[in-house]
């Protein structure tokens, strides 16, 4: 009797813990998709923005260049790492970009020029708000699957822990790419 | 994250709005039960109760309307009142509003408030609504025009703390309560002194119980607006300390809703929109004269909310003081770093 309510609790339990890693590793795939959505609308993007930037800005064509590489780069991407590197990559690019904007009163004058630099704006703040979203539940999902005795059901249904999205080294940090800021208060 | 810390806000938020709903009806049930006995519908005759207790019920029955229509349609009543509109990517600046929002809903984990604009001067915002999946938040023309980015981003961030703590469920409630109670207090009055008193009395009960709760009904319809403001203030106060860490946690830079707040603190244009009900809704209040930074008792009593300086301090204390008085000559702000 003890020994049939013993297994009875175990079974439950262990019912317990797979579902809950189901339910975590779901919620990994779908805060990715919310960075997924975020990364191609910035690609999407890039090329309107070299676009607009053509005719101003001479000396930054190095910076240029490499956001475009890096994104034919995280395009083709074979696997999720070398898809986050490519995409720091943008990241950091991007935000020299932005913040060299202020140099250019011309560009700042083109209402066009202004649209884009919100959207891109946005969307590197959406970027930066998702991945901390994502990592957070990989975090979850990562310590559960480690740890005793969650770790044997882990094992047994073959649930892998999830990759972090790290950041690009220099935005570590806050990656800020609000402008703004930096302009004179009125 | 604190997502459990939201998630005990939640829960006390779900209970205080019961207990106001329940306040609500015991109040107003007491202000028609006394009002039945001022008609002279019921009276004590030998220890028995004799007659139908018409007000009581249409005053419950009152109660429970008004609660229900608050609860559903709240936001709807207080952006009407306010005369909000919605806001359109019409303008650059009004897309950035517009992506702003959208970027404290995805740092807050919460679906997208839908947005409103006050076409007024001055620099103010709130949020309302009965649950995350119905809720708003509104911005004045004032605070587009006068904030950046970052101000913006710790501005509404406020606002999203609001949402996902469910803030904004029971402040709703108090607004268009408050609201309520005053009208009604209001009709009370006229109806005693215009008409009301004893015309209607049925001759032989005007015995004294009569006359002295005709006397309370008179204290209570008085007192009553009065309460339920003390009481808009008192819950309100202490939510906005914690709204304001929230918002440093969302956007993960204390300097943006500090810079925000400084700025404010440096404004003293109140909002132009009658805001008797709804001024706790707001981030500063929109009143004229009740920002300083009075700190008595009366002062506190009578807030919806902590003195700007105060709040001003504790965002300060998270930046540490020499970064922010930095700040301070950088944005020329005149605020003092308060106590």
């Amino acid at each position: 009797m003890v020994l049939l309510i013993v297994i009875v609790a175990i079974v439950v339990w262990a019912i317990y813990a797979y579902n809950r890693l189901v339910s975590l590793r779901n919620q990994v795939d779908n805060s990715w998709r919310q960075i997924d959505v975020q990364l191609k609308r910035r690609h999407d993007l890039i090329p309107n923005l070299v676009e607009a930037v053509k005719g101003y800005m001479q000396f930054e064509r190095d910076t240029l260049t490499q956001v475009v590489e890096a994104r034919a780069k995280a395009i083709s991407a074979p696997n999720q790492a070398s898809r986050i590197a490519a995409e720091n990559q943008i990241t950091t690019g991007l935000g020299r970009l932005l913040a060299v904007f202020e140099n250019y009163p011309q560009l700042k004058a083109d209402e066009n020029v202004l649209k884009l630099q919100e959207e891109l704006t946005t969307t590197e703040n959406q970027i930066a708000f998702a991945r901390q979203a994502y990592n957070d539940v990989v975090l979850e999902l990562n310590t559960r699957i480690q740890s005793f005795p969650t770790n044997l059901i882990a094992g047994n249904f073959g649930f892998k822990a999830a990759e972090y999205f790290k950041g690009a080294p220099e935005d570590q940090a806050v990656p800020k790419v609000d402008l703004s800021m930096t302009a004179p208060r009125a | 994250m604190a997502a459990g810390n939201f998630r005990a806000l939640e829960a006390t938020n779900r209970r205080e709005t019961v207990v106001l709903v329940v306040a609500f009806m015991l109040l107003l049930g007491a202000l028609g039960f006394g009002l039945d006995f001022a008609a002279h519908d019921i009276a004590i005759v030998d220890g028995q109760f004799v007659g139908f207790p018409v007000l009581t019920i249409a005053a419950l029955a009152f109660a429970g309307m008004q609660s229900i229509v608050s609860y559903y349609s709240g936001a709807s009543l207080v952006l009407l009142s306010v005369h909000a509109r919605e806001l359109t990517a019409d303008t650059v600046k009004h897309q950035t509003v517009l992506d702003v929002i959208n970027e404290m809903a995805t740092a807050a984990r919460m679906p997208m408030p839908k947005p409103y604009i006050i076409d007024d001067p001055s620099p103010n915002a709130f949020a309302t609504g009965r649950d995350p999946a119905h809720s708003v938040i509104c911005v004045t023309q004032g605070l587009v025009d006068q904030m950046d980015r970052e101000e913006l981003q710790g501005v509404i961030g406020h606002e999203m703390s609001h949402v996902a703590d469910y803030d904004i469920r029971t402040m709703m409630m108090i607004a268009v309560m408050v609201g309520g109670i005053a009208m009604l207090s209001d009709f009370v009055y006229r109806w005693m002194f215009f008409g009301g008193f004893g015309a209607r009395g049925r001759g032989g009960n005007k015995n004294q119980a009569a006359a002295l709760i005709t006397i309370a009904v008179i204290i209570l319809a008085a007192l009553a607006p009065i309460f339920s403001q003390l009481l808009a203030m008192a819950v309100s106060r202490q939510r906005e300390y914690l709204a304001d860490a929230s918002s440093v946690e969302f956007t993960r830079n204390p300097r943006a809703l500090l810079r925000a707040l400084q700025h404010i603190a440096k404004i003293e244009s109140p909002l132009k929109q009658g805001t008797a009900g709804t001024g706790h809704l707001f981030i500063v209040n929109p009143r004229e004269g009740v920002r300083e930074d009075d700190e008595g008792f009366f002062a506190n009593l009578f807030s919806t909310h902590p003195p700007l300086s105060r709040r001003i301090a504790r965002l300060q204390a998270l930046l540490g003081v020499a970064d922010a008085s930095a700040l301070d000559a950088q944005a020329g702000a005149g605020t003092s770093a308060g106590s």
